[in-house]
């Protein structure tokens, strides 16, 4: 952990705790609430007769999160900048990178990169956490065909909770994390292009998982991640923070990418070209693409639905002249593209680790690079295969069914890409190579469901059954969380600066990948046997194969309590340093010290060759430029 | 040392925080189920009375909401309970109060009763087999056992409305008499097909779409 | 060993394990493959899924294959030094052979399928103004679904109207299912008919299937909508022709008081309340 002594005076604890802080965005944040819901209730109840009906105030619950998230976020000082500008000041130095000392800096407002990618990781795990125990419980309901734990009520609350954490917060997974801290060293840049917006959407994010738990304490949603109205607009308050909930990580989304897109294309070193870009920067590039144009969408969605809720205006309900199919469209609108953000972050770090691990340069870079943004482009493009047997433009499906198919093609590439850098290489059996192992095996059978899914005759079976649930969880959990956990063993040295325990990592890559598999594998033949998603009561015929995929979901949780021990273990107590470049990467953030100095490259660095020599050159050598800071 | 020890405490008081807060967390889901209520045995057979009420008694989380109720038929007692428990293979006889008003169906098809066993039921001692379907207050129906038996309401010009549970009978209602035959243990559920829920889209939000209002399970062991 | 050597090696070990698992793929898991032979478009969808999985298993094989054979050929075997690999950048060849199979495969899946689809519509929701009609669909038997939370109700118009609670369908018939719904969406899945089509508040999504013997068949809603989702299943049968006639005849003399309130037959109803109810 990069620490940086400044010669400030200590000042007594107590006068630690007023400023601008976590503290007292806490502290903010209560009281936006209370005045949004004053607010509300004052609007609400004389104008609306349903208030009194119902009990709920939705005017004043919408209001509150507003004002909450806005006095959580001016709390932590995210209003000094623009309003000291506006007047004409300098910018304070509270928010400036090298302010603070040791821990206190992961606790605020920080425009370190290398701190927000640690507050992120730490943020989004303590929410995949949740997400996690989630399912663990939704399995441990479907243990018996009939209700036996939880009721129908809070059955389908934990699967939307589950649905909506997993897709939410962990979309930002590797984004946040690693592109923030990658990016910059792999570009040879200092920092992200605007510090402070990385920061906010940090600290947005974590704003938004908290008002999704809430939730729970207004009566749960009924939906689903997919938020589905009119059912939506018929539910109880609970509804509402997930409005709140998913309008808060689109706007968090959009604005991380758009950081990352600026950031990719204005800040890079001398000589790191197009043709150099590390492929994992390409596949950042083409996931904050979609990011940045895909979350509006469901920012939009949600707001309408927002307001069919609150002051009665009728977007998505039929009887009074909107379309309950409007929201599916915008959500899918936004939605296909978000699966394909979940997955090509962990396309990247695969063709990033293979060239490290097979020792050999990246084959077909550029058709890398194509695949990339070609899966970027067709993303929107495929949407209505979520609808082909809604009934809504029955006549495009072949359109839909081939657009979607043709995602294969690039996904191809990728695939191609990998085998052609295994191509008589020099396979070291590293931990972070077997999740990459892991992934092609997983992504391999997710993709190959996907094509039953785009193919109408057969998604007439599969739509909305525990296949389609299989088929999304090969790719996503797959796909994300092992390449997810590749990252964590092969940069997560380097970002803490101490090793993991490999025997323990080893012991979670195994479980997991075999519990993983052993989970939803039969959830496709379960699917196929007819058992609909979502269902809290099942055929008893299905009892047998649902407790075995429970079981097996049981050893997921565990091998995911290895690797919680082990990172504790090690990255806490232990504390075993780890080398500058334990992997023997060409790649430049494996060139700098560990840990990274505070300020990544006393000079920027130049580039002369992309990150992949292996073979041939000698590693590149960060040469200093002339042009100096 | 000094700092292994700290960062040892730091990780005990923080597991501990992270177990608390977990266990609230899936606390949360596990309360609120709503109680059980058993039919009343007694030599002329198996009883079971229920109230609807326009209101919730005030106490309830949600005291605006509509909600059937388990009544007691000696000490007229009123229990919020919506899991009525009843014994297999056995005539029971179901005596619904309602206290409530008119609301309508959104499928006039519903307001026709099914699955009884005289083929119909008794409103205020009148066997009929259908009510007017605008006229409906509520359906007590039991998918799975293939039962359906709509509740009158009260009419909008009543005298001595009843708001709140607990109602007297001495409070304006209407008596829906019925019986069936329970079929083999197991947990069906219960439902109300009326858009009852006042003040939600379609009247079909709120307690509509939550255990312990106008749905439960019916428990036969 | 050469390039070529591997080549050789792969490509029979590609050919034999993809004809073992194609042949086994094809001839015991497809015909288990459900939705079985409930119906004429149930048939269509196994034999679909039987082309996709012949087509899919040998290209899951080549990766695989591939794969295993990399890891086990290309491993490492002096962990001692860091030692690199040939730096081969890519070989464009290959990339455009990659490039003509995988698109030849995927026009010809998206070929089939949209063939197999517009034939007779697959049993799946077409909207109001289907496209991919079976031959004969404007004689098939008209059955509106009305979903709404949470039960099937099924509407005759050909029979006066008259709504039932239950579903029987008649052997050897050409069937329309008009599925709408009263409040959110729902869908209607008659799983061994192979029939899925979203229930729309407001809207008529037709799906054709044309059943064959009789049989039992489940009917589940498969989207959630609501709390009892997943209490949301029934039983449906296809019974002879003349017991069919006498079960409708049956259900409209008992249903008779039913009917007499209901509607007119329309494509969609929006029943009261159509905003917030009272």
């Amino acid at each position: 952990m990069s620490t940086v002594a400044i010669s400030a005076r200590r000042q007594p604890t107590w006068r630690k705790l007023i400023g601008f802080n976590l503290l007292t965005g806490i502290v903010l944040a209560v009281v936006g609430w209370l005045v949004g819901s004053w607010i509300g209730a004052r609007i609400h109840a004389p104008s609306l007769d349903y208030f009194s009906d119902t009990g709920e105030n939705d005017i004043g619950i919408m209001l509150g999160y507003l004002f909450g998230v806005i006095g959580f976020l001016v709390g932590l000082g995210f209003a000094n900048y623009p309003i000291k500008r506006m007047l004409g000041h300098p910018a304070s130095l509270a928010e400036h990178e090298s302010e603070g000392e040791g821990a206190l800096r992961y606790f605020g407002l920080c425009t370190d990169h290398k701190v927000v990618a640690i507050q992120y990781i730490v943020g989004i795990g303590v929410f995949f956490l949740v997400g996690g125990i989630n399912a663990m419980l939704i399995r441990t309901e479907l243990l018996q065909p009939n209700v036996h734990v939880f009721g129908p009520n809070q059955y389908v609350t934990l699967v939307g909770m589950h649905g909506a954490m997993m897709m939410g917060m962990m979309t930002s997974g590797i984004l946040g994390p690693f592109a923030n801290w990658l990016v910059p060293l792999m570009i040879g840049s200092r920092r992200m292009a605007f510090p402070r917006i990385e920061s906010f959407t940090f600290w947005l994010l974590m704003a938004a998982g908290v008002v999704l738990v809430t939730t729970i304490f207004m009566g749960g949603f009924q939906t689903g991640w997919t938020g589905y109205t009119p059912l939506g607009t018929q539910g109880t308050a609970g509804y509402d923070a997930y409005i709140g909930f998913f309008a808060l990580v689109g706007l968090s989304m959009c604005l991380l990418g758009l950081n990352l897109v600026v950031t990719i294309i204005t800040m890079r070193a001398p000589g790191m070209t197009w043709n150099r870009l590390p492929i994992f920067v390409w596949s950042v590039l083409a996931t904050a693409v979609l990011m940045m144009l895909a979350a509006p969408m469901l920012i939009a969605a949600l707001l309408m639905g927002a307001f069919d809720r609150t002051v009665q205006t009728a977007f998505y309900l039929a009887s009074a002249g909107g379309s309950a199919y409007l929201f599916q469209n915008l959500f899918w609108v936004f939605g296909h593209p978000e699966v394909y953000i979940v997955a090509l972050p962990g396309f990247g770090i695969v063709l990033e680790l293979l060239p490290v691990f097979c020792r050999k340069p990246l084959w077909g870079y550029r058709l890398a690079v194509a695949g990339m943004l070609g899966v970027a482009l067709l993303s929107f493009f495929v949407w209505q295969h979520h609808l082909f047997v809604s009934g809504i433009n029955a006549d495009l499906r072949p359109f839909y069914m081939l657009s979607t198919e043709l995602i294969s093609l690039p996904t191809g590439f990728i695939f191609l890409c990998a085998m052609g850098t295994m191509w008589r290489g020099r396979i070291r059996y590293t931990v972070p190579m077997l999740f990459c192992m892991g992934w092609a095996f997983n992504f391999l059978f997710g993709g190959i469901s996907g094509v039953f899914l785009s193919d109408v005759p057969s998604d007439v079976t599969t739509h909305g059954s525990f296949f389609s649930m299989a088929h999304f969880h090969y790719t996503i959990m797959g796909g994300l969380v092992f390449t997810l956990f590749a990252a964590i063993y092969y940069w997560g040295p380097k970002m803490t600066g101490f090793n993991f325990n490999e025997r323990l990592a080893r012991i979670h890559f195994w479980t997991l990948f075999i519990a993983f598999n052993s989970t939803f594998g039969p959830l496709f033949a379960l699917g196929l046997m007819g058992q609909p998603r979502r269902v809290v009561t099942y055929p008893t015929n299905l009892q047998a194969l649902n407790d075995w995929v429970s079981v097996s979901a049981f050893v997921i949780g565990l091998s995911m309590l290895v690797f919680l021990y082990n990172l504790i273990w090690s990255m806490v107590i232990k504390r075993e340093p780890a080398e500058d470049n334990p992997w023997d990467s060409k790649s430049a953030e494996f060139q700098l010290p560990t840990p990274v100095p505070l300020h990544d490259f006393d000079r920027i660095p130049v580039f002369d060759s992309d990150p992949y020599p292996y073979g041939v050159e000698p590693a590149p050598v960060l040469t200093p430029t002339t042009q100096g800071a | 040392m000094s700092g292994y020890a700290k960062r040892l405490t730091g990780i005990v008081i923080g597991a501990v925080v992270v177990c608390v807060l977990l266990g609230l967390y899936i606390g949360v889901y596990l309360s609120s189920q709503p109680g059980s209520a058993s039919a009343a045995q007694s030599p002329g057979g198996v009883h079971l009375y229920l109230g609807t009420v326009p209101a919730s008694e005030g106490t309830d989380p949600h005291p605006s909401w509509v909600s059937y109720y388990a009544v007691d038929a000696t000490s007229g007692n009123w229990r919020h309970d919506t899991t009525f428990v009843l014994p297999a293979n056995t005539v029971v006889t179901v005596t619904v109060y309602n206290y409530d008003g008119q609301s309508g169906l959104r499928n006039p098809f519903i307001s026709q009763s099914e699955g009884t066993l005289s083929g119909g039921f008794t409103l205020d001692g009148k066997p009929t087999r259908t009510v007017d379907p605008d006229a409906a207050s509520h359906i007590f129906a039991i998918p799975q056992l293939g039962v359906s038996v709509p509740v009158e309401g009260v009419t909008d010009d009543a005298k001595n409305q009843c708001a709140n549970a607990p109602c007297p009978l001495s409070t304006a209602h209407t008596t829906t008499t019925f019986s069936f035959r329970t079929g083999k243990p197991g947990l069906y559920r219960w439902q109300c097909f009326v858009p009852c829920a006042a003040g939600y889209i379609q009247g079909w939000g709120g307690p509509m779409q939550t255990v312990g209002y106008m749905d439960g399970f019916i428990k036969v062991v | 060993m050469t390039g070529a050597n591997h080549w050789r090696r792969l490509v029979l070990w590609w050919l034999g394990t993809s004809i073992v698992a194609t042949l086994l793929v094809v001839l015991v898991l497809a015909p288990i493959v459900p939705p079985g032979n409930g119906s004429v478009e149930a048939s269509g969808q196994v034999v679909d899924n039987t082309v996709l999985l012949g087509v899919s298993t040998p290209i899951a094989m080549a990766v695989l294959v591939y794969f295993i054979y990399a890891l086990i050929v290309f491993r490492e075997r002096d962990t001692s030094a860091v030692l690199d690999g040939p730096p081969i950048r890519g070989d464009a060849r290959i990339q455009t052979w990659w490039l003509v199979v995988t698109t030849g495969l995927v026009l010809f899946l998206a070929g089939y399928g949209t063939i197999r689809m517009l034939a007779d519509g697959a049993g799946g929701g077409q909207g109001p103004n289907p496209i991919a009609k079976p031959t004969g669909a404007s004689r098939a038997l008209q059955v509106q679904v009305i979903a709404q939370q949470w039960k099937f109700t099924y509407r005759w118009p050909s029979y006066g109207g008259v709504e039932t609670s239950t579903l029987e369908l008649p052997a050897n018939r050409m069937i329309a299912f008009h599925v709408t719904s009263l409040d959110v969406i729902h869908s209607f899945w008659a799983y061994q008919l192979g029939v899925k089509a979203d229930a729309n508040p407001g809207f008529d999504n037709i799906a054709y299937v044309t059943t064959k013997g009789p049989l039992t068949f489940d009917i589940h809603c498969a989207e959630l909508c609501g709390v009892w989702h997943g209490y949301m299943f029934e039983k449906g049968r296809v019974v002879g022709p003349s017991q069919f006639s006498t079960w409708i005849t049956q259900q409209r003399v008992r249903n008779a008081p039913a009917t007499k309130s209901l509607p007119p037959y329309s494509k969609q109803y929006f029943p009261d309340p159509q905003r917030r109810g009272g």
